[in-house]
């Protein structure tokens, strides 16, 4: 097979894929009831998906060992809120402190405040990526997870009562418009990453990943790309937790504490550091596992009128950080190490079995 | 602010500042061996929080005999920890065994929760360390009064065993450079498992220290101060032990007078910026040294 | 030999780490079209000369010019003020100190002594990382495909140097994948790559066995002829580089010794002694 066939061959599988997928959907739709569990692991998954691509985009592709997610999640999240919560139930949602009088009236269109609140943890990507993208790989970890707790801290905290509602948190958010909402944001957003590591940027900050004095040696500013990789991870990071807000309702700042940024690096590990579609696999294995197929091992376990022991609260978390050392120690590259899902590989295959001998070896 | 009350929390910040500066030290020599953050070190303190529990709770033992449980206990977790998570990615590239580092520290938290449930356990009190003294114009507790003076005992043992035996002399040349001093025939993981007994047993020391005037344990109580104690360890320059002593101190006495100040809100937002700041204009700390990059 | 340009002019470079001087006084010109080498014992700072010409380190003290251009630029100042013990103190006044990236898109790249490649990218990514620098499209045209035309032209001109210099065949597989004396070849076309008119070549013979150190002499000069570089190479194999050099420098101490034609430096009395019992190459 010539190269421009498989090319060829390769986007209408794709397309062929995509279609499948969103039937796929349409069919949970159709089938499910509005509290169905597939319906919350979906929707919570193609959530964590974006998030976990926007971390690896850092992490896994340009070799920055960033743990401030959960503070961009937090930023995006109270912009989107802000911005969004109803003008008219603002009062009862502000009851204790009021609402600033610039803001009372200020309503955004939904998908508006999205972008809003990417752009505002981009900005402030922006504002502190200079001085912190100077830090060498673990400095930076350190820098950006006191960074996040900073967000946290801030954001919760008295003289920002009128705005952010201080420790109350803010609720009355607005929910999905509907069932396939977030699926679509998630969609054009990693579709939007997957463009850009695929481009010539993309392959720069690869270089940066494998080698920095190779990558400066070749022409590459580190700092201006490393700038660029950062701001749009907490772009992507920011619409997250716009994304996750819309989906609970209602927000305090301790949902985004460390924890969460550890809950997505864990799927990103298991993923594949370096690879999307291992993100957006693990994100929903894991996402399913957390909230739905694991959760037996909470319950207490009666099998033939013996309470098996271990089974209780908290269990599932265990087995959890478990199953994340055993990754960690023994399959250090995850599910996709930094390999993509791609039809090649497929095609690869089947000529093979056409063929019936020797052919090409597997593709990497 | 009265001179009594100034006394007063100067006491109450060095106290605190030396329990940060007993945690640090932790940190600060398990980097300048491993060149690793050990994520895992708060959880290790809040285990030995747990230990202690379970001893003079659950077993209803004497106060005496439960230190020397928390002390063995803590410390074998933390060579535990070590030969499991940490050694075998000694070859591993920088980025996995920091993560496997953070691994170890959401399972412990899990595993805390898990075992002890999420919701705050109340801290045994040891007798006499409760006790209130009365220093001149100030009153305090025997714990606030005495938690200085122990970290100092500590860090001048410590620098006397680094500085002067053989242990020590091992310790700092494999800092300094991990493979020669392999090939010089010094048993690199003897070495590896020494420091994180010294910094267990201290995070265990510093967790005794902290929670006995303090109420209740939570699993994720080890996280907050683990991250200031880390921090103490940057102000100070990483690897270096007076350093991070230095560092817990000014930490310990800042946050102190910030919440006198009415602002406890913020105070560990002070800290966090403290470390950005510091690493910004001085990423080696006060003390630290120069690590160039050979190309 | 005189009316050739002079391209590279290294002028009074000293190097400095805290009180050890690694590069001396060092001043040696590269002309246009010339395969210049410099040699030297180990550690005699020769790697140090190629880290500050490509903007790794920025020199103590001293000049260099490139093109008649002053490129980097350094005089003692802060801590090394005091600490300075080299010479022409108060000669330089200016700071220029460009990142690497900026002396490479001046044009002059390099090789490293133990390969750098970008070790799990194939080997065509590797060479269009090299073509990256010179993309006129930012990021936002390029994420979204605006600048195919360009992007495709990069891809061209890659696969045009990978068939030149016969890598073509193994495009697709992943650097670390390839033989030692491939990785030699790809390095040396990923800074191909990036248009340089100087090439600085740290130690291309390293690790090659006898019969690739004699290709290498060919391969050089080919690429000399073909790309119009000049050459300047760090190597210990004698036999190369008395071989292809035009020019050869040698250093020792940080201190350059001396300087000639090939058949010079070989009956040069300080080179011999600088080198007894160092030289086992031959």
């Amino acid at each position: 097979m010539t190269e421009q066939k498989k090319q060829k061959l390769s986007i209408m599988l794709s397309i062929i894929g995509v279609a499948v997928l969103a039937a796929a959907l349409f069919g949970v739709y159709a089938t499910t009831s509005n509290t169905a569990m597939l319906r919350t692991v979906l929707q919570l998954g193609a959530i964590y998906a974006l998030v976990a691509v926007s971390m690896n985009l850092l992490n896994g592709f340009t070799g920055l060992f960033s743990l401030g997610q959960a503070g961009f999640m937090a930023l995006g999240a109270y912009v989107f809120a802000i911005f969004t919560i109803p003008a008219a139930q603002r009062p009862g949602v502000y009851y204790l402190y009021g609402v600033a009088d610039w803001l009372a009236n200020i309503e955004l269109p939904i998908v508006l405040a999205l972008v809003v609140a990417g752009l505002v943890c981009a900005l402030m990507a922006g504002l502190i990526g200079a001085p912190v993208l100077r830090l060498k790989s673990d400095y930076f970890a350190i820098a950006t997870l006191g960074f996040a707790e900073i967000v946290r801290i801030v954001v919760g905290s008295s003289p920002l009562n009128r705005i952010t509602n201080g420790s109350l948190g803010l609720k009355l958010i607005p929910k999905f418009p509907n069932f396939f909402f977030p699926f679509i944001v998630v969609a054009v957003c990693i579709f939007i990453v997957w463009l850009l590591i695929n481009s010539s940027y993309g392959r720069a900050f690869k270089a940066i990943r494998e080698d920095e004095i190779a990558a400066e040696a070749m022409g590459i500013n580190l700092a201006k790309h490393k700038q660029m990789s950062f701001i749009i991870s907490s772009f992507f990071a920011g619409v997250g937790g716009a994304l996750m807000a819309m989906y609970m309702g209602a927000i305090t700042s301790t949902t985004f504490n460390v924890t969460l940024t550890y809950n997505i690096l864990l799927i990103v590990v298991i993923g594949g550091m370096g690879s999307l579609t291992g993100s957006i696999i693990s994100s929903f294995l894991v996402i399913a596992a957390r909230e739905w197929w694991l959760r037996f091992l909470d319950q207490p376990l009666i099998i033939a009128g013996i309470q098996i022991p271990l089974f209780k609260t908290g269990f599932r978390m265990v087995v959890f950080s478990v199953i994340l050392m055993v990754v960690v120690l023994f399959f250090r590259k995850g599910i996709m190490g930094t390999r993509e899902f791609n039809w090649n590989f497929l095609l690869k295959r089947l000529e093979k079995k056409e063929a019936g001998s020797t052919g090409g070896e597997g593709n990497e | 602010m009265t001179s009594t009350a100034f006394l007063q929390y100067c006491l109450a910040g060095i106290s605190i500042g030396g329990i940060y500066a007993l945690i640090a030290i932790g940190y600060t020599m398990v980097y300048g061996i491993l060149r690793l953050i050990n994520f895992a070190h708060g959880d290790i303190f809040m285990m030995a929080a747990y230990f202690m529990i379970f001893a003079m709770v659950d077993f209803m033992l004497p106060w005496y005999v439960s230190i020397g449980i928390v002390l063995a206990a803590t410390v074998l977790l933390g060579v535990v920890i070590e030969r499991v998570a940490y050694k075998p990615l000694r070859s591993a590239p920088r980025m996995s065994i920091m993560i496997s580092a953070i691994g170890v520290s959401y399972l412990l938290q899990n595993l805390a929760t898990y075992l002890f449930s999420a919701l705050p356990k109340g801290y045994p009190s040891i007798g006499f360390l409760t006790k209130t003294i009365q220093l001149g114009s100030i009153s305090t507790s025997v714990v606030t009064f005495i938690t200085p003076i122990l970290t100092l005992v500590f860090v001048f043992l410590l620098m006397q065993l680094i500085n002067h035996t053989k242990i020590g002399m091992a310790m700092r040349a494999v800092s300094k450079d991990f493979e020669t001093s392999q090939l010089m025939g010094i048993k690199i993981n003897r070495v590896i498992s020494f420091t994180f007994v010294i910094g267990c047993f201290l995070a265990a020391v510093g967790s005794i220290l902290y929670f006995t005037p303090r109420p209740s344990v939570y699993p994720l109580v080890g996280s907050l101060p683990g991250t200031k104690c880390f921090i103490a360890a940057v102000f100070g320059g990483i690897g270096s032990i007076p350093g991070a002593m230095l560092g817990g101190f000014v930490i310990g006495l800042s946050e102190t007078f910030i919440k006198a100040a009415g602002y406890s809100e913020f105070s560990d937002v002070f800290t966090f910026i403290l470390l950005i700041v510091v690493l910004l204009f001085k990423p080696t700390g006060l003390f630290g040294e120069k690590i160039t990059e050979k190309v | 030999m005189s009316e050739k340009k002079t391209i590279l002019n290294v002028k009074d470079v000293t190097m400095q780490f805290g009180g050890v001087v690694a590069v001396n006084n060092l001043t040696l010109k590269v002309r246009e079209g010339e395969i210049v080498s410099l040699i030297g014992p180990n550690g005699a700072g020769k790697t140090t000369a190629f880290n500050v010409i490509t903007g790794v380190y920025a020199p103590t003290n001293g000049e260099v010019r490139f093109h008649d251009k002053t490129i980097i630029s350094n005089y003692p100042k802060g801590k090394m003020e005091k600490l300075y013990a080299g010479e022409n103190k108060g000669v330089y006044k200016k700071s220029i100190e460009p990142t690497p990236d900026k002396i490479t898109k001046m044009g002059i790249a390099r090789t490293f002594q133990n390969i750098r490649l970008f070790k799990e990218l194939t080997v065509l990514e590797n060479v269009l990382i090299a073509k990256h620098m010179r993309m006129k499209a930012n990021i936002f045209a390029d994420t979204f495909r605006l600048n195919w035309k360009e992007e495709q032209k990069m891809k061209e001109d890659s696969l045009e140097l990978l068939k030149i210099l016969d890598l073509y065949e193994v495009k697709d597989e992943i650097a670390s994948s390839l033989p030692y004396g491939k990785q030699r070849h790809l390095e040396i076309a990923r800074a191909l790559a990036t248009e340089p008119s100087l090439l600085l070549l740290d130690e291309p013979a390293a690790g090659l066995n006898p019969q690739e150190t004699d290709e290498l002499t060919a391969f050089i000069r080919d690429i000399r002829d073909k790309f119009k570089l000049t050459i300047f190479m760090i190597e210990h194999h004698m036999n190369l580089v008395m071989d292809i050099s035009d020019w050869i420098y040698v250093i020792d101490f940080g201190k350059q010794i001396a300087n000639g034609t090939p058949a010079e430096i070989q009956n040069d009395q300080r080179v011999i002694d600088a080198y007894l019992g160092v030289a086992d190459d031959e």
